[in-house]
């Protein structure tokens, strides 16, 4: 007898196998998934953008032999000794703590090697750090750990971080096993408990508290040092406009593919605006207050490549930081480490329980042993080599769009290959003179 | 002798240049601001022991950030004043506005009035002695140091505590999250009179009750995720 055909298993793409792990953790545990990076959803991004190139009405510059400039000054508006950097691409922001000293001077030596800037995190400045590197911007976070101003004095540039990206609106936590006798130490609490970092300063709440802080950070440093704003991408025409009004030097834009070291998975997913929307209103923000240029936009979050690097600088950007990508360079992720990774219940490429303090690559974790599996001059120099690749990248677009300095990129450079991607980065879709939004249509 | 600085005459930048250089040199005179009329940001980033007397009441983060510096304001001070302090002493012969002594790692902040809401919030060993009353959400997530309070206290005292110690005199309107009424040992009673004493307050500390942590809120408990 012949078998009645079935009908093919088929699985939800509302449960997905995914969805329904995450279903049962939460059943098993009653706790909400912490993790560090950024948004792992795919969100409309710079590689949904193309460059054009040269044509008959532009021509281009030779790659061997015409130059292309890549350098930056920050800090111009009203700092006393604005920062120059040889290169348009920062090291962002990430602490002592999360990070492990031999990682933090790692990123140091790297950037300096480079020619840019490394950036402290919430924890306060370290030795290592400061150290290795030549240029350095001091967090002031709403935790201050760590925060004297001994180290304000000897920062290059301070950064008062109002958000980030993975994170609008939202604190931070290390878990106690990261806690060691030296990072509470620097945090003035006791070794081994669970530190939370606050949300929002303790001391100043609104735009126009903030530019009382920002004049009492110039009157403590002489007006010399160059003060950064930063903030998560969640309403960034307001969010910039806010930030020159109070008095910034650099806005620093984070996008919701920008990393933490640890939050809850829901915030990471769901809060903020991808990258690519984020940079027009900004720039617009700065057009609007013919502040375009003067105070310098640095834009960060799923930064990758020379491409990212010069579609963020054609969008408007004066440069952009990275960290993610830094701590890859470094080592993290590394498929080296796989039969580790796979001991934890993860593998490489996916591994983000940053927090645990378990990382086999010795990056995110204070444990002696693993730390020192990173070596940090080797670590330095991959970082190194990688922030030359990004700017060789860039300057190599740059030049097939004919221009001389990388600040030239512009949006009539760009198409983009998506409608979302056309309408957040306000440049016409592939083929078309059009996008979403656009005036006189 | 002192030295005068008029702030109806002279920009808040010259003042500040002033005394950081004489703070920076171990100056021995005295300095006295004068028309200071709710100036922000008024002797800040001071290194080294200089006397500084505020003629009036003060505006945004007086003597913020100092290290060794005595600064005494004869007046009121707004928001943050004395913020994130590392040492010296800091004396405010009438109120304090929000967030006074905020972060402060150390040195004396003694505020002869009354403090509003957040004084000593997230306090990292400073110790601040008020005269009067304190507003609501006072040493919220404050680390260490010593709050003592000679009034009233408002409410959520000591929200997310870690391990400041909390010395009230008068009432409680409410504990906030992990902030519980500890126990008075001779240890306490002896650190409470030597504050009072360098305070200059008029008060036993046998009077006062002490509040700290319960400690319950260090390492993450789903089951105390209500408390928060």
């Amino acid at each position: 007898m012949e078998k009645t055909p079935q009908t093919m298993p088929r699985q939800s793409w509302t449960f997905s196998n995914e969805t329904n792990a995450e279903i049962r953790r939460a059943a098993a545990t009653g706790i909400y998934d912490i993790r560090g990076g950024g948004a792992k959803r795919r969100v409309p991004h710079f590689d949904d953008l193309l460059f054009l190139g040269a044509s008959m009405s532009r021509y281009p510059l030779e790659g061997y032999r015409e130059r292309c400039e890549t350098s930056v000054t920050l800090g111009t508006r009203f700092a006393k000794k604005p920062i120059e950097l040889k290169i348009p691409i920062t090291i962002a922001g990430m602490s002592f703590g999360s990070l492990s000293a031999n990682a933090k001077e790692a990123l140091g030596r790297g950037a300096t090697m480079a020619g840019t800037s490394t950036t402290t995190g919430d924890g306060g400045m370290t030795e290592e750090e400061r150290g290795h590197s030549e240029k350095l911007v001091y967090q002031y976070l709403p935790s201050r750990y760590g925060m004297n101003p001994d180290d304000i004095r000897r920062a290059d540039a301070i950064e008062v971080v109002v958000g980030q990206g993975a994170k609008p609106g939202g604190g931070g936590m290390l878990l106690g096993q990261k806690i060691t006798q030296r990072v509470a130490d620097m945090r003035s609490l006791p070794v081994g408990i669970d530190q939370r970092s606050a949300c929002r300063h303790p001391d100043w709440t609104g735009p126009d508290d903030l530019e009382i802080k920002i004049l009492e950070l110039r009157e403590i440093t002489g007006w010399e040092k160059p003060i950064y704003v930063k903030i998560g991408g969640a309403r960034p025409y307001y969010d910039t406009a806010l930030a020159v009004k109070a008095g910034a030097d650099v806005v620093v834009l984070d996008g919701m593919q920008g990393g933490t070291a640890a939050t809850q998975d829901v915030f990471i997913e769901h809060v903020g605006q991808p990258t690519l929307a984020c940079i027009r209103p900004a720039v617009q923000a700065l057009q609007d207050l013919g502040m375009h240029r003067e105070v310098q936009l640095v834009v960060s979050g799923g930064i990758r490549t020379g491409a990212d690097v010069a579609k963020a600088l054609a969008l408007g950007a004066d440069a952009v930081s990275i960290g993610t990508a830094a701590l890859i360079a470094l080592g993290d992720n590394d498929p080296k480490w796989e039969s580790e990774y796979q001991k934890l219940g993860t593998t490489t490429g996916a591994y983000d329980d940053w927090h645990e303090g378990r990382d086999p690559a010795g990056i995110t974790t204070q444990d002696p042993e693993l730390m020192k599996r990173l070596d940090p001059e080797m670590a330095g120099r991959r970082l190194r080599n990688y922030l030359n690749v990004l700017t060789l990248e860039c300057q190599t677009l740059a030049r097939a769009c004919g221009h001389n300095h990388v600040h030239n990129l512009e949006p009539e450079d760009l198409c983009a290959l998506t409608m979302e991607a056309a309408a957040m980065a306000q440049v016409p879709l592939a083929g078309t003179n059009w996008y979403p939004g656009k005036p006189g249509f | 002798m002192s030295v005068t600085l008029d702030m109806s005459q002279t920009p808040l930048r010259e003042v500040n240049t002033t005394l950081q250089a004489a703070a920076k040199a171990h100056s021995n005179e005295p300095h006295v601001i004068v028309n200071a009329r709710g100036s922000h940001a008024m002797a800040v980033g001071l290194d080294g022991p200089l006397h500084v007397t505020v003629k009036g009441s003060t505006g945004y983060y007086c003597a913020g950030m100092n290290k060794e510096a005595t600064v005494t304001v004869e007046g009121s001070a707004g928001p943050g004043v004395a913020e994130n302090m590392m040492s010296g002493v800091v004396t405010i012969e009438g109120d304090a506005s929000q967030y006074a002594g905020a972060t402060g790692h150390g040195g004396l902040l003694n505020i002869k009035g009354n403090a509003s809401s957040r004084c000593g919030i997230s306090m990292k060993g400073i110790d601040i002695v008020v005269h009067g009353n304190i507003g609501h959400m006072s040493a919220f997530m404050a680390q260490k140091g010593n709050l003592v309070v000679l009034g009233d206290a408002g409410d959520a005292l000591g929200d997310s505590l870690y391990e400041a110690r909390l010395f009230v005199r008068g009432t409680v309107k409410s504990l906030g999250a992990d902030c519980i009424e500890k126990e008075m040992r001779p240890e306490h009673i002896d650190l409470l009179r030597d504050l009072l004493e360098r305070a200059g307050a008029d008060a036993k500390p046998e009077e006062f009750k002490r509040y700290g942590s319960a400690r319950k809120l260090y390492n993450f408990n789903i089951d105390h995720a209500g408390e928060y």
